[in-house]
């Protein structure tokens, strides 16, 4: 038996009706609220009523003066982020698939920022990155180094958030670069060893054969980075100013400013903008993907 | 139908306290009555319940089930949303002013207008609680002066006297700064504190264009083009620039600022009275070390303090029968002699109250009487959003922007004209 024809039994194997529950939540909770806010995106809505103002909304939300720092922090927030985390979770994940002891203890200390709540991992930087108060600069100062005002100094502010970020989500992508590196089968390693060396083991085995974990890693974090608004939500809110605003929190601060038709078309901007950005991307990484 | 279901899909997708709280549907009709009432945490939680617990010793067959929400924006978002639903308390505390305009007050409020009660508050007040001769709201605090709030013993240290105009203010500044003392307090790290300067200044721009609300309203005065509208502006970006500001004042909270008034580690704090309410809970014996000034403007002759309304409590439309009657008893009880003698004996007043014939008590704080004794020489003004519907929400991040030195002041009045007119657009004023 083909292993097309089997997939066709165990298909029908199930009526159709089984779908039925999955397609109804998702139908409620997701394609309708979709569709409904493209048109509401059109209106002028107070929530108590919506009054059509075809493409207004767009025209005001794109004219909007600050829309250009919100834009730039958005792009420099992602490709910093996903950039430091596809840099530095290579290594780690290395680290963490060699011979060295105590390796269950630093895959979870690694892991262990993933499972916290970002708002928590938020609040907790903001007090430790305080100016006179926190632990940072505390630390910084009794080794005689200069404070730094993490947050509060306007051309700073966007940098923290990232560092922040970038600590928090390591974890997600090492534990896919491990994934990657543990599946490189034994025999290219025993090959590469006539020829000697880390360096060359890690050059040409482990960074051409997890090309796919990174592709992975890249993707993930890029959308991630993107459409972030937590940790900078609690961390900065958006400012000083307006000096840490991405595309998220400009959308949300209309939406709390009661400007639901407005915030609405900015989140269509948003769902667009990350389309554009990231299917050729991923159309570009589908195309080079190995088959190991 | 389409569209009404659109809405309340895409309604209870964006809230999250939708189903938080509802309301009990059948009312016994006789027995006890629990009322229900939506107030901010904070401050107005405590006299909100202050008030609820002496009316419910005079009134035994009423209780009272306090529900919180955020201040501020979110808080805005939750009223609106509730009362978009159905979904709201039996009564709330919320704003008066532009805010309640936003409400569509004529299909979400009762009309108190013809209660006889009404007769007890103060017209002022009326004008900033009604929509199109109707009238909703009743007050249980008191109104609040809008301007500087300055330690005396530092004051009485240096030798200063309090400034008329802003010349004077910033000569006492650099006396302050030589002193070794922060001469002005900010918080940015609570945005909205980043306003004072600005709208505490409306008494100032009032007093050189008397038409400013009233042209703002209809789209014709902006701030960028108004000098004395600017002036706010420039305040703030002198204050950057002559480094009257504290250090990290970029993230500090508002109750760091209100620590550093209180302790005389700051000399003024550009605030709202209702912190006199904060201090006196967390440094009681500062509370009275705390004075009132109004924001001095271009020229001495002509100082005034700028003047906030207070909030109100609203019944929605969805109270009806033996709670509507219960909500309406508590209503007339806030403004009468009774409710005020007992609310002063519970918070102590942090400005002037509204409501006819109430007096302020005897052991009243130095920064009320400062700012009683502004509206009793006539020389005071409401803020403009009482005056005007029209407040662009980004005014803060404005503030803080140009209060940081990365906006120069002309920049940021010219994105703020900007700014308000989504304000505009979405309440549907004629003219923009």
């Amino acid at each position: 038996m083909s292993k097309k024809q089997s997939n066709k039994s165990l298909i029908s194997s199930y009526p159709n009706w089984f779908y039925l529950p999955a397609i109804i939540t998702f139908g409620i909770f997701f394609i309708l609220p979709t569709i409904s806010s493209f048109y509401y995106s059109l209106t002028r809505w107070t929530i108590f009523d919506a009054t059509f103002i075809g493409f207004e909304n767009y025209e005001a939300f794109l004219s909007d003066p600050m829309l250009s720092i919100g834009l730039k922090n958005t792009f420099i927030y992602a490709v910093l982020t996903s950039g430091l985390k596809t840099i530095i979770a290579l290594p780690v994940a290395v680290l963490l698939t060699s011979g060295i002891r105590f390796k269950g203890f630093y895959r979870s200390v690694v892991f262990f920022p993933v499972l916290i709540s970002t708002i928590a991992i938020g609040i907790t930087f903001s007090m430790m990155m305080q100016p006179h108060t926190g632990l940072i600069n505390v630390a910084l100062s009794s080794i005689g180094l200069p404070m730094v005002d993490w947050l509060g100094n306007p051309s700073l502010a966007l940098y923290s958030v990232v560092l922040v970020d970038v600590w928090q989500g390591l974890g997600i992508a090492t534990v896919i670069y491990m994934g990657g590196i543990l599946a490189i089968p034994q025999d290219y390693f025993d090959a590469v060893k006539l020829d000697g060396g880390f360096w060359i083991k890690f050059r040409h085995v482990i960074i051409p054969l997890v090309q796919n974990s990174t592709f992975t890693v890249i993707i993930l974090s890029f959308i991630g980075g993107l459409r972030s608004f937590d940790l900078i939500w609690a961390m900065t809110g958006g400012g000083p100013g307006f000096a840490s605003d991405v595309l998220t929190s400009i959308i949300y601060k209309q939406y709390q400013a009661g400007f639901y038709g407005l915030s609405t078309a900015g989140n269509v901007i948003l769902f667009l903008m990350v389309t554009i950005l990231v299917f050729p991307l991923k159309a570009y990484f589908d195309r080079k993907e190995l088959d190991v | 139908m389409l569209k009404k279901v659109l809405t309340l899909a895409l309604v209870s997708m964006v809230s999250f306290s939708l189903f938080a709280g509802g309301q009990q549907e059948d009312v016994q009709e006789s027995g006890p009555v629990t009322l229900t009432y939506l107030v901010a945490s904070g401050t107005d939680q405590n006299q909100a319940w202050a008030a609820c617990e002496s009316f419910m010793a005079l009134n035994p067959d009423v209780n009272f089930e306090l529900e919180l929400r955020p201040g501020g924006t979110d808080g805005d978002n939750i009223v609106k949303t509730r009362l978009a639903t159905g979904e709201m308390t039996d009564i709330f505390y919320y704003n008066a002013g532009s805010l309640l305009q936003a409400l569509n007050p004529q299909q979400t409020l009762v009309d108190l207008a013809d209660e006889p009660f009404m007769n007890n508050v103060d017209d002022a007040f009326k004008m900033t609680v009604s929509q199109e001769g109707h009238v909703y709201g009743v007050p249980n605090q008191t109104a609040m002066g809008g301007g500087i709030l300055y330690n005396k013993k530092v004051y009485a240290d240096l030798g200063l006297s309090i400034p008329k105009s802003w010349a004077e203010f910033a000569a006492n500044n650099e006396k302050i700064k030589a002193a070794g003392i922060t001469p002005v307090i900010a918080t940015y790290g609570d945005s909205w504190t980043a306003q004072l300067f600005i709208l505490a200044d409306y008494y100032n721009v009032q007093a050189a264009n008397p038409d400013f609300a009233a042209e703002y309203t209809a789209n014709k005065a902006k701030y960028a083009t108004t000098p004395a509208a600017m002036a706010g502006f420039k305040y703030l970006k002198e204050g950057f620039d002559k480094g009257w500001y504290q250090d990290g004042y970029a993230t500090a909270k508002y109750n760091q600022g209100l620590e550093l008034l209180a302790t005389g580690k700051g000399a003024h704090y550009p605030m709202l009275s209702f912190a006199l309410t904060n201090i006196v809970e967390n440094w009681p014996d500062s509370a009275s070390d705390i004075g009132f000034f109004a924001q001095p403007g271009p020229s001495a002759d002509q100082n005034g303090a700028t003047i906030w309304m207070l909030s109100a409590n609203y019944i929605p439309a969805t109270t009806k029968g033996a709670k509507l009657e219960a909500a309406k008893r508590f209503m007339e009880y806030l403004v009468s002699p009774q409710g005020i003698e007992d609310m002063n004996r519970n918070v102590p007043p942090s400005g002037p109250y509204l409501v006819k014939g109430a007096e302020l008590p005897a052991d009243v704080l130095p920064a009320v009487l400062d700012i009683a004794s502004y509206i009793d020489a006539g020389n005071s003004a409401p803020a403009l959003e009482f005056l005007s519907p029209v407040k662009g929400p980004r005014l803060e991040q404005f503030c803080v922007a140009v209060g940081t030195g990365q906006m120069s002041p002309e920049e940021a009045a010219a994105n703020y004209d900007k700014d308000v007119a989504n304000q505009a657009k979405q309440l549907g004023l004629e003219g923009w």
